[in-house]
């Protein structure tokens, strides 16, 4: 069935308004657009790792979600829903329940990258009929923006502050969408908010349905943290896409997909000069910063276009 | 007594709550108003607006209900935190951002 954004958005939404998300956050349109991917008739069980969107959307005796929601800790968001869905095929076993329920966790890229990665890493290799949602904004935001290992090379973060010392974050941004495919398991998205949701809604949409384990990971800006005015969130989206800083693609049981190529590649700094984050790579005597964010951008460019022409 | 949010006033004692702090209903927050939050006010001119839809995905606050019919509606004043990015991503400048008045 081709994708309609009309009968997309007629669909019931999952997530109620009042949730005390920042004006303009990223994270909520990830999670709103990927609970729509469900199929009308099927449940989910959503579970959260400790994050800004746990924290603003569960707050006692007031839930933003619809539907079943569970939160443990920090770093076990994969262990958690993977122990749900174990319950739950049991009990299905057992003749107890009929419905059809889907098992969807989401983390920040705290919670994702750094702190969950083990207990993500183990659902995964134990092969479990669930969705691993990763709304990506590239640090420590419910905390007062400190760095995570997602954060991008040069980036100024409160642990990381760019000034006459040190040039920002030192380290380059970790790959994590890569270390999920080497996981060997059937379904791998990276994907951002673009245009009219096609990309985000297929792909939601078949890491759901897709039996076994699925990971997606969602570039989901934070105007805050990455220091731009909270209107511009699909005008850096594009940017990110248009610079192949964050490029869309997905790996079916292995096999590589490039799902957008730009007709022509953007210089980074069309990305770079939209976030207060990135500044201070535009002072006379830094031109050195920007150069190299641009050699790593071609590099881990041209290696996916090498996976995806294998 | 009763664990419905309704009834969950700053009267009821810690030890009146639901252990683990669970809730036994979905979508409660949708009693918090959010729009207060806001500096600055989307409005629509449906003269200009030819129901291309692209507003509705892009609301992190669920502010701009579609119907059953595919039409999007008025915003939802209530939940409306005016971020603006629905004013950005118009392509038919129907949606502007005035000063909310005091």
């Amino acid at each position: 069935m081709s994708y309609s954004l009309k009968e997309n958005l007629m669909k019931e939404e999952r997530l109620s308004g009042g949730h005390r998300m920042c004006a303009g956050c990223g994270s909520p349109i990830a999670v709103r657009t990927v609970l729509r991917a469900l199929e009308p008739e099927d449940k989910a069980v959503v579970c959260s790792a400790t994050s800004c969107l746990e924290v603003s959307t569960f707050m006692y005796p007031y839930t933003a979600w619809k539907g079943s929601f569970i939160h443990n800790a920090f770093e076990n968001a994969g262990a958690t829903i993977s122990g749900v869905e174990t319950a739950y095929k049991v009990m299905k076993k057992k003749g107890q329940l009929d419905d059809t329920w889907k098992f969807i966790a989401f983390g920040g890229d705290g919670g994702t990258y750094d702190i969950g990665l083990q207990s993500l890493s183990g659902a995964m290799e134990r092969g479990h009929d669930m969705v691993y949602v990763c709304y990506d904004n590239e640090a420590y935001m419910n905390t007062g923006i400190q760095r995570s290992s997602s954060t991008p090379h040069f980036a100024d973060t409160t642990t990381t502050p760019a000034g006459t010392v040190i040039p920002g974050k030192l380290q380059k941004k970790k790959d994590l969408t890569k270390i999920m495919v080497a996981h060997g398991i059937p379904y791998v998205g990276q994907t951002t908010f673009i245009g009219n949701f096609k990309d985000i809604s297929e792909k939601a949409h078949r890491a759901i349905y897709t039996p076994g384990p699925a990971f997606l990971n969602v570039m989901a800006p934070c105007p805050r943290g990455w220091r731009y005015p909270s209107e511009k969130l699909m005008k850096v989206t594009k940017a990110a896409v248009e610079t192949c800083v964050w490029p869309l693609y997905e790996v079916i049981e292995g096999k590589y997909i490039l799902s957008y190529e730009p007709k022509q590649k953007k210089p980074v700094e069309e990305y770079l000069k939209l976030q207060g984050r990135f500044a201070h790579m535009f002072r006379p005597g830094n031109e050195w910063m920007i150069r190299q964010v641009q050699e790593e951008v071609d590099r881990n460019w041209e290696a996916l276009l090498t996976l995806c022409n294998l | 007594m009763s664990h419905l949010a309704k009834d969950m006033t700053p009267d009821v004692t810690w030890k009146d709550i639901t252990p683990g702090c669970n809730i036994f209903e979905g979508g409660t927050s949708a009693a918090v108003e959010t729009g207060d939050w806001r500096t600055m006010r989307p409005v629509i001119d449906w003269d200009k607006c030819r129901q291309c839809l692209l507003c509705a995905p892009v609301c992190p606050d669920l502010s701009i209900p579609v119907g059953p019919d595919g039409k999007r509606g008025e915003f939802n004043y209530f939940f409306c935190k005016g971020c603006g990015i629905c004013s950005n991503v118009c392509p038919f400048g129907a949606i502007t951002m005035v000063k909310e008045a005091k």
